[in-house]
């Protein structure tokens, strides 16, 4: 069990770069849209919540 | 609908706020002796627990996880409960965390004085320990999980979104970072070597930050801050946005710890790239936090929770600006190793988490007591002179770690360095002084906030079941308008996955690559395990927290190559379990500490700084001098370097200690010749050993392989 020498190669350590980018903007994308299409009404009773303890 | 009544369990909120309040002081206390031995090291009384490289470890440990930790639980179990409507899901698995969590803080204590730490920060706690406090940390997951999934509240709350995504990423980061091998009860070496300990300690140490002291008090600020300015948070919109760039994006950028250093290029700059993101979100929560109070300006002044939390939260905003601008490399080059660290910390540490952690405390406890605070005023005077306490600290080290930092990196007309290290330690010691005098202003503070909560305790009565009433969750039918985010939004489980999920992907990313790629780590032939004298010399090393002091880290500039050498390389630390590249230089880095002075320099310097550097403050280790060396665990270390691969011939541990009594004994008789006459087997003769190895084996490299090339840094 020697993690130093697990795999010798992996290639291409540069598509890491471009997976990342990937994965960031598909995040973003996907959280903003479901942000902004919750509904107003949803949101504000929600942010109610801790008042009404 | 039946309305339900039921009882708030008032009495762990209890529990946990008065140990967040003991252990505060404790902890503050321990930072301002350790402040004080900076510029007075007789102070640490000359005693091995209590010399600053115990000292501080014992300080960051109470201050992060006996502290702002409690305080956290405190609130956390105050908050969620009254936001799900219902008691904590087993008061037995309350009081079992309550337990077990004192417990580990205490066994902490006892051992981090003793010497037994890991040597990495903020994770030095042995591996007993790190099992007891994974166990506790299921306990308090299934008692939160619990009570969320028993809720008679619809929604989940963002507050709870950011305890449970705490919950979870902090039981990753503290798992993956634990995995060590034990040697004996107390004693245990990394898995990881060099570089990739390095990597996953700054993964973890960064997110420790992130999740251990941001994630669980935005959570709070999220439901104490409405609670106390009666009005609902600014934009709810907001605050989720808020909460889900800022995990995905936290987890990302470890790496800025280690600029510069033998971390593979790619990496630092990933960590760059989302550290400077970073200020999105964080400046969002933070305004957010802000406009919740607009048009209640007026309240602010009268209420000293609301001024507590005002100066927190701009505080988080200072700290996140300052965090993003620290990781350029640019400003890194300069900050990185110097004061400047420790000021930007500390506006973290004392500003947000301390003065959020007093905010919700004035506001629970004469809440719990049904009462009001004994005095306004006094906790007025509080929140004062903890401010100037904050500025007192900071300023001044903001200002040593630039001057002392310019200092390193100044050379004269004819190219040599321009200043000696102890002149840079000389110039910056009453700035030292000044920080200790604003820690102990602070402190001064909490004190007057223990006795002014312990007055509105003694004037109200402790209500330990608080009763209240709410109509049951019903199942409801497929509703029509059943949207897609109410998915999240309502299923605990699905938001944890979601998150966990979210926090490994920045995490993979980032380290699997190093595990794999062999190229990553270029390794260097003349590159050997330490001899077993050596490695005994290096246990010291780490026992006496020498790291807390001192870098092993030489950054490719001209002025650190000019003052201690050839740059470090990623692969002369392959056999380092655990690494040693300390994150602050109060001493001069040591990566080449070999074969720099002869070793009865060493023994001299050991038993007293001050004799052979004159205003030196670091501490005399005369016990080192006494202590016999523990040859009889020579074997067991063998072995357990051998199991994570360090290429020690087979049957090596029995023949171990032979070689280690030849090597001390040439080292003492090599002392005999400087009139200094000692044992061999004593600790002082392995930790000079092991300075003696530091950084000398690429010496033996050809030529080719050591040349200098210089990032000259502006
Ligand atoms: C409080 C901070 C502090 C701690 C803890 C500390 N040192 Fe130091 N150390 C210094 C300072 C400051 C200097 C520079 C002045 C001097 O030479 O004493 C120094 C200098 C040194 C030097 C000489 C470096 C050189 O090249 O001139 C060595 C070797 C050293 N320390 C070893 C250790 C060891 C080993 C430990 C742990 C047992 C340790 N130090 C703990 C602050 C510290």
């Amino acid at each position: 069990m020697k993690f130093i020498h697990y795999l010798e190669k992996i290639s291409g350590v540069e598509i890491l770069g471009l997976v990342s980018l990937a994965i960031f903007f598909l995040f973003f994308t996907i959280m903003l849209t479901w942000v902004f299409r919750t509904n107003k009404q949803t949101l504000k009773s929600i942010s109610q919540i801790p008042l009404d303890n | 609908m039946q309305i339900e009544k039921f009882y708030y369990d008032n009495k762990i909120v209890k529990a946990f706020g008065l140990a967040t309040i003991v252990f505060g002081i404790v902890g503050m206390l321990a930072g301002l002796w350790a402040a004080i031995q900076i510029y007075y090291p007789a102070s640490s009384l000359n005693l091995a627990p209590t010399t600053f490289g115990r000292l501080r470890p014992l300080h960051t440990n109470a201050i992060i996880f006996a502290f702002v930790g409690n305080a956290s639980f405190a609130g956390i179990y105050y908050s969620l409960q009254r936001l799900c409507k219902a008691r904590m899901y087993s008061d037995k698995l309350s009081w079992m965390h309550f337990w077990g969590w004192q417990a580990i803080i205490v066994a902490a204590a006892i051992t981090l004085l003793m010497g037994k730490t890991t040597g990495k920060e903020y994770a030095e706690l042995e591996w007993p320990i790190d099992i007891a406090i994974t166990i506790v940390w299921v306990i308090f997951g299934i008692n939160m999980l619990g009570t969320i999934i028993k809720r008679r509240e619809k929604h989940l709350y963002v507050a709870i979104w950011f305890y449970i995504a705490t919950w979870v990423t902090v039981a990753m980061l503290h798992i993956v970072n634990s995995i060590e091998i034990p040697v004996s009860f107390l004693k245990s070496y990394s898995w990881y070597a060099g570089v990739q300990d390095a990597l996953v300690q700054w993964w973890y140490g960064h997110n420790a930050v992130a999740f251990f002291l941001t994630t669980p008090v935005l959570g709070l600020m999220y439901y104490f801050l409405p609670k106390a300015a009666n009005r609902p948070v600014y934009s709810y919109r907001l605050s989720i946005i808020h909460f889900w760039a800022l995990i995905f994006i936290y987890i990302w950028a470890g790496p800025h710890h280690l600029l510069y250093t033998a971390l593979p290029d790619w990496a630092q700059s990933l960590g760059v790239v989302f550290s400077v993101m970073l200020i999105a979100p964080s400046w969002g929560g933070m305004l957010n936090g802000l406009f919740t109070l607009r048009g209640a300006w007026d309240k602010v002044k009268e209420d000293p929770v609301l001024k507590f939390m005002v100066v927190a939260i701009t505080c988080y905003g200072m700290a996140t600006f300052e965090g993003p601008l620290l990781s350029l490399k640019n400003v890194n080059a300069i900050s990185h190793f110097s004061d400047w660290t420790i000021a930007h910390v500390h506006i973290g540490g004392l500003g947000w988490n301390g003065f959020l952690a007093f905010s919700i405390l004035y506001y629970m406890i004469p809440k719990m007591w049904g009462t009001d605070l004994y005095s306004k005023k006094l906790a007025t005077n509080h929140f004062w002179l903890g401010t100037i306490g904050i500025i007192l600290y900071a300023v001044p080290l903001y200002w040593a770690g630039f001057e002392q930092s310019l200092m390193w990196k100044s050379f004269t007309p004819e190219g040599q360095l321009k200043f000696q290290f102890m002149e840079t330690v000389n110039s910056i010691k009453p700035m030292y002084i000044t920080r200790s005098i604003g820690g102990g202003l602070y402190l001064v503070g909490a004190l007057m906030m223990v006795y002014n909560l312990y007055k509105t305790m003694a004037k109200g009565s402790f209500v330990a079941n608080e009763a209240a009433e709410a109509a049951p969750l019903v199942k409801e039918a497929h509703a029509k308008k059943e949207y897609w985010h109410r998915v999240i939004e309502r299923r605990p489980v699905t938001l944890l996955v979601l998150s966990l999920i979210v926090v490994a992907i920045g995490g993979l990313i980032e380290f699997v690559p190093t595990f794999l790629v062999k190229s990553n780590v270029p390794t260097i032939a003349s590159v050997k395990p330490y001899t077993p004298l050596e490695l005994q010399g290096r246990d010291i090393y780490v026992r006496e927290g020498c790291y807390t002091c001192h870098s092993q880290m030489i950054r490719p500039f001209r002025d650190e190559v000019s003052r201690y050498g050839e740059y470090s390389k990623a692969g002369e630390f392959v056999y380092d379990h655990p690494f040693q590249w300390g994150s602050k230089r109060t001493g001069p880095d040591l990566a080449r500490e070999g074969n720099k002075y002869p070793d009865s320099w060493h023994y001299n310097h050991m038993y007293d700084p001050r004799s052979m550097s004159p205003g030196s403050i670091m501490p005399q280790y005369t016990w080192l001098l006494d202590n016999a060396l523990d040859t009889a665990s020579t074997p067991a270390k063998i072995r357990a370097m051998r199991t994570i691969g360090v290429p020690y011939p087979e049957g090596y541990d029995l023949q171990a200690n032979k070689d280690l009594m030849q090597q001390a004994n040439s080292i003492a008789a090599n002392l005999k010749k400087d009139k200094i006459e000692t044992p061999p087997n004593v600790e002082i003769v392995a930790l000079i050993a092991y300075l003696q190895r530091l950084g000398t084996d690429i010496k033996a490299e050809p030529e080719k392989n050591v040349t200098t090339t210089i990032t000259t840094n502006k």
